[in-house]
């Protein structure tokens, strides 16, 4: 129309046509998500090989790189899924917590407790050396979740009583964790000066696939160990804590609306803490087994950022279980592929750029995109 | 162990958290939370450092560093205030992008040797005040003196002027803003900037000034954290951001110099004795934010004061719905 | 055709001939899913105060706000004194001297009346200069008998000086014509008629006065000329509002003949159902929000409760349900101490509660309407089965009630958010009314509803009433309320002023500024 060209100039009448986003006002169909969710990590890949070209590198043969790296045989996936392991855990911690909107940024630290909860089973020793792994594995679960739980108390406590941001004090927990972590390499179980403790004795392993190799010669040299069963397991059960149980609905519940959930006498507070607590939790086993089936020994260098990791594998997941699963394992292949990348940011940087493009992509489930014509329709 | 040298070492200190909390305190105001600050500095402090080390001109790494993490900074601005995507994940999502761009492209920079840095010098008379002479205004860095301007400058401009004032709207009452006919989007997209800009500084601050050099992410250790936490714990004013910046820094100092000395106020020093210790002190200042935030938070439940109304939230004009 | 009989078109012969000042002219405005305007003409003449009518939904707020620059149409055409004009936002259409006042005041809270009153101008350049314009402001709000502190905050303001500094910004701007959106919702009847004596003496002025309402009696008392719309059309243009009986209007705003009053079957109110005995309580601010207020309701009545918004009705309602920490008093549900009880506490004895806000406080939006059902019975059997929910009975649950209560959505796994607002309601009634409920607090059960739903969920009421619930209904709607309710409740700043059993409207209007009965009936 005249009007609307003569305000916005020339443009409008050589292009009369507008982007306009309307809000969805039906549901999307089942398959819909998925595809935004796919083209959202293409263009992120895509993205990130722009950069790895500005950076001096060829981002297809990085790609290849990193497919061949991990899912080349049996003994790379395999190696695939032992990264995979802690990831898992974590994935469903944090997918648990931002399930109630509770940003727990605290996985890591978390993680870092839950391994110095199984040392110290350990190495302190709680059970003396020559115990059964019967017995050690339960024990060093235990430990680590008990760890990783009161990792994640604190910060639930302090937002349950005194409203303070657990961003931030998850976040400053993972620094203490650290710090906390070190004290031990370095002070009180230093082996010979160096910074890492003594190698645990082989009853407090976690059994691996290459154990049984004499029984079944085809997992000889494969290094899954039974940290994944816990994954897998842990999966179903958060499956049906979130939908199936009355602890998941109010969970859900309060992280839709929490002004709804109170009005329907849901305790938020001790929802608050009990989330957090159960994400630390899982975020502990993920250390445990991490320590106790792959590092066997305590160290500074446990985690390639498994934690904050986890934060991008939860919402990838879209919160849910069993696809943290799956997206675990592309991640894990990411990270055992990325160490012989260079420049080594790359798989950070790449990690960065799906998640970027991932949440913009959400603008699309939420609106729809359409392009008008300008003039008024007869 | 001199107190005034550990304070003057402070003073610098805090003043890279005083950049990126003030930063922040603007987007913040706007009603648009970043996250993304930890991420927006170590852009800054990597590309200050890697355009100073090839040109040989500190100035324009500084100029380079505030422009780099301004334009990522509008990444978080497009994503949260365009397509009206949830700012806590958004802000997060720009902490790995940010620690993820800057770890590519800074590879191989920590060996890159020394470079010239941005001048320290003492102002003329101010540096002969006794005590606050030698703290404040002996020997510190050009950009040491820039904070000092900034902040009364901030608290000036929020509260006493016609910008100010449409900041301060923006962030509380989008919609009235808007119906006279401010243009909310737009101020958002700028104080995001603005924010990333001074994030930016805080990096170049720390690898052109403060701790020369680039050291990958222990370059900031966290800092841009412990900016967001002050931002609460400064209840969004300027002049307690810069009272939280500056003893934090102080802290920092501290905490990494107690350990020198074999005497410690005439006793023995426990930390130099028990150099593992040190690890406790290392959790000082992570475990002083925490408190500081516990602290920040009850005041505001009592006072009754909080966040700008319209923090986090998105705003869009003509939705359907009164 | 049904459609052209009902418009009627005049022609405004009668009054003396003044130049329209503001025409827009088939104006088409579309929201996703909602044709908001369609081909509406719009035609206002200088001077005059002309009501913009029609019911929830009508389409009256979107066309404002396409004239005050917020929105932009789609279709169709404005034009100002005769020249066509076209706002991109709400500065063009101030500049233009078009001002608009919000039914939901567009005022930032932690700032001053002069700072409200400066936002987006040009002058001051930089600094804020505040006491300089502390007194302009005065000024204009002097000339204009609209009294308000220049230095107050915004947050300190009672709602009608609140009111008064959002027609102050428009007279600051130099508006000549002003558009008001419902402004007198949030209002006293005393109150009103102040609004009307300050609307009336601005048009005598010379300021044209565009007033936005649903509510007959006050557009036939303020309103120079009508404009009806209904379903986004305009059904009578222009018409003058003396020449119109009321039942005439009602049937152009609704499309057919509306029942004005509802069957209510002669009920004896039973035995004590609750009794607010005495109660204190702060609002979120930490000031005084009840004080010493007491009531009572029984089986089988609707008790209403009136008042002007913000005096305690809210608070009120967060007591009796444990949402809100009780200083002193009680309340007592059948007997049972429920004050500074858990909020499942209410729930498990029979507690239902209709809150004011659907969307913020009522439901759930992005969980399926299975799960909105669910709220308040999810740990009790059949659904709860254990630590577990059994989801083929919530299913079964979900399904029954959708059925009963006609609850339109392709299934009961759609999310909260795509119902709309009628829909929305019935889920929630469904929900509270299905666990066969002793007591129903109802707070603003029909607001933002289209006729058809308010009937629904008035029927629904009564049917409860019927049932033998006893039923307290919180609504500022004072038609409803006398409609509705065996007795009622005045509050003013958290006291009980006496109560009505006839629905005596001077009455109760009395009471809702402040006078108690007592008062009332010794003054006669």
């Amino acid at each position: 129309m005249g009007q609307a060209s003569a305000t916005t100039g020339g443009l409008n009448r050589w292009l009369p046509y507008r982007i306009r986003f309307e809000p969805r006002m039906k549901e999307v169909p089942a398959w819909y998500p998925l595809a935004v969710t796919i083209g959202a990590i293409v263009v992120a890949l895509f993205l990130g090989g722009i950069l790895i070209s500005l950076a001096g590198g060829d981002p297809l043969r990085s790609y290849a790189h990193i497919a061949r790296a991990s899912f080349g045989n049996l003994g790379v996936f395999s190696d695939t899924l032992v990264k995979a392991t802690p990831l898992i855990l974590v994935g469903l911690g944090c997918s648990i917590a931002f399930r109630m909107k509770l940003w727990n940024i605290g996985a890591e630290g978390q993680f870092f407790l839950g391994a110095f909860g199984a040392s110290a089973v350990v190495l302190t020793p709680l059970l003396p050396p020559e115990s059964p792994t019967w017995l050690f594995i339960p024990v060093c679960m235990l430990a680590g979740i008990l760890a990783g739980a009161l990792w994640g108390f604190v910060p639930g406590f302090l937002k349950a009583r005194y409203n303070v941001n657990e961003i931030i004090t998850t976040l400053m927990m993972n620094y203490i964790a650290v710090a906390w972590n070190n004290f031990f390499i370095y002070a009180v179980w230093s082996e010979g000066g160096f910074q890492m403790s003594r190698m645990f004795s082989r009853s407090a392993w976690l059994p691996r696939l290459a154990d049984y190799a004499r029984e079944v010669p085809l997992f000889r040299g494969l290094t899954v160990h039974l940290g994944l069963v816990f994954g897998l397991l842990a999966a179903v059960v958060v499956w049906y804590i979130v939908y199936r149980s009355r602890w998941g609905y109010e969970i859900r519940l309060i992280g839709d609306n929490p002004r709804a959930a109170e009005y329907a006498g849901i305790n938020i507070r001790r929802n608050t803490i009990l989330v957090m607590m159960l994400s630390g939790a899982l975020a502990g086993l993920a250390g445990m087994s991490e320590i106790t089936g792959v590092v066997h020994r305590l160290q500074g260098s446990i985690s390639p950022g498994y934690g904050f990791t986890g934060i991008i594998i939860a919402w990838l997941a879209k919160l849910n279980p069993f696809a943290v699963i799956i997206v675990s394992i592309l991640f894990g292949a990411l990270i055992l592929a990325g160490r012989e990348i260079q420049p080594s940011g790359i798989p950070k940087m790449i990690q960065g750029i799906i998640l970027v493009s991932l949440i913009a992509s959400d603008f699309l489930l939420r609106y729809r995109v359409r392009i008008v014509r300008l003039v008024e329709e007869a | 162990m001199d107190p005034i040298i550990i304070l003057q070492a402070g003073v610098a200190s805090g003043t890279v958290l005083l950049f990126a909390t003030i930063g922040e305190l603007f987007a913040e105001r706007a009603g648009v939370l970043n996250l993304g600050v930890e991420g927006m500095m170590l852009i800054g402090a990597m590309s200050a450092f890697s355009i100073a080390s090839a040109t040989g001109n500190p100035w324009l790494g500084l100029l380079v560093a505030m422009l780099a993490a301004g334009l990522i900074s509008q990444i978080h601005a497009l994503i949260t205030i365009t397509l009206q995507a949830d700012q806590v994940v958004s802000g997060l999502s720009l902490t790995f992008l940010g620690t993820g761009i800057s770890l590519v492209l800074g590879e191989g920079l920590s060996k890159a040797g020394t470079i010239s840095l941005l001048p320290n010098f003492s102002i003329p008379l101010l540096a002969q005040i006794p005590l606050l002479g030698p703290i404040f205004f002996t020997n510190q860095s050009i950009l040491v003196y820039a904070g000092y301007l900034l902040t009364p400058l901030a608290w000036y401009y929020i509260n006493h002027t016609r910008p100010g004032a449409h900041l301060r709207a923006v962030g509380e009452h989008p919609a009235a803003a808007d119906s006279l006919g401010v243009n909310v989007q737009g101020l958002r997209y700028f104080y995001v900037f603005v924010g990333g800009v001074l994030a930016g500084l805080a990096g170049a601050t720390i690898s052109l000034a403060i701790s020369p050099g680039w050291f990958s992410e222990l370059t900031t250790a966290g800092q841009g954290w412990i900016a967001v936490g002050l931002v609460i714990f400064a209840q969004w004013d300027p002049l307690r951001a810069a009272f939280g910046s500056y003893t934090f820094g102080a802290l920092r100092r501290l905490i990494l110099d107690i350990q020198g000395p074999t005497t410690l106020l005439g006793l023995r020093n426990p930390f130099y004795y028990n150099p593992y210790w040190g690890f406790f002190l290392q959790m000082l200042p992570y475990a002083f934010t925490i408190i500081v935030l516990v602290i920040g938070s009850r005041e505001a439940v009592r006072k009754r004061l909080g966040a700008p109304a319209a923090l986090g939230t998105p705003y869009i004009r003509g939705e359907r719905g009164l | 055709m049904s459609e052209s009989q009902a418009t009627a078109v005049y022609n405004a012969t009668s009054s003396p001939p003044r130049p329209p000042v503001i025409q827009m002219l088939g104006i088409v405005k579309r929201f996703p899913g909602v044709l908001a305007n369609d081909h509406a003409d719009f035609e206002v003449l200088e001077g005059e105060i002309h009501a913009l009518l029609g019911e929830n939904g009508a389409g009256k707020s979107t066309l404002m706000n396409i004239l005050a620059g917020l929105y932009r149409q789609d279709a169709g055409m404005i034009l100002l004194r005769g020249k066509p004009v076209t706002f991109s936002s709400p500065r063009d259409a101030i500049q233009a001297g078009i001002g608009m006042v919000h039914q939901h005041f567009m005022l930032v809270p932690s700032q001053t009346v002069t700072e409200n009153i400066l936002l987006g101008l040009d002058e001051p350049r930089f600094l804020l200069r505040l006491s300089e314009f502390d007194r302009k402001v005065a000024e204009v709000s002097e000339r204009f008998g609209l009294k308000v502190d220049p230095r107050a905050k915004v947050w300190q303001l009672s709602v009608g000086e609140q009111q008064r500094v959002e027609i102050l910004k428009m007279l600051y701007r130099g508006a000549e014509i002003l558009i008001m959106d419902e402004p007198t919702a949030v209002l006293a009847p005393q109150e009103i008629e102040g609004l009307f004596t300050t609307l009336r003496a601005m048009a005598a002025e010379g300021k044209t006065i565009i007033f936005i309402s649903h509510k007959l009696q006050e557009v036939m008392a303020i309103a120079d000329r009508v404009t009806v719309l209904r379903k986004g059309k305009v059904t009578a243009s222009g018409v003058p509002a003396r020449g119109m009986s009321r039942a005439e209007l009602a049937r152009l705003m609704v499309g057919r003949d509306v029942l004005f009053h509802l069957e209510k079957e002669a009920k004896t109110p039973g035995e004590v159902v609750l009794s607010v005995q005495d109660v204190y309580a702060e609002n979120d601010k930490g000031l005084p929000a009840l004080r010493g207020l007491s009531l009572e309701v029984r089986s089988g009545e609707i008790v209403g409760l009136a008042g002007v918004a913000g005096n305690g009705q809210r608070e009120l309602s967060q007591v009796i349900t444990g949402l809100r920490k009780c200083l002193k008093g009680q309340v007592w549900l059948s007997g049972e101490l429920v004050s500074n009880k858990p909020v499942q506490f209410g729930i498990q004895r029979g507690l239902a509660y209709i809150p004011e806000d659907r969307h913020q406080v009522g439901s759930a939006p992005n969980l399926s309407i299975t799960d909105n059902v669910i709220m308040k019975s999810y740990n009790k059997e059949p659904i709860a089965h254990g630590w577990m929910i059994d989801m083929t009975a919530a299913t079964r649950f979900a399904e029954d009630l959708k059925e009963a209560y006609e609850i339109m959505a392709p299934t009961v796994r759609t999310p909260a958010r795509l119902l709309s607002g009628g829909n929305l309601q019935r889920v929630i009634l469904a929900r509270e009314i299905s666990g066969k409920p002793r007591l129903i607090l109802a707070v603003q059960p029909t607001r933002g509803l289209d006729v058809g739903a308010i009937e629904g969920v008035q029927r629904l009421l009564l049917a409860q009433r019927a049932a033998g619930a006893a039923v307290l209904l919180i609504s500022e709607e004072l038609e409803e309320l006398i409609s509705l309710s065996d007795r009622i409740y005045v509050i003013y700043e958290g006291q009980i002023m006496g109560q009505v059993t006839d629905g005596n409207i001077e009455k109760i209007g009395l009471m809702m500024t402040g006078t108690p009965l007592s008062q009332i009936e010794t003054g006669d």
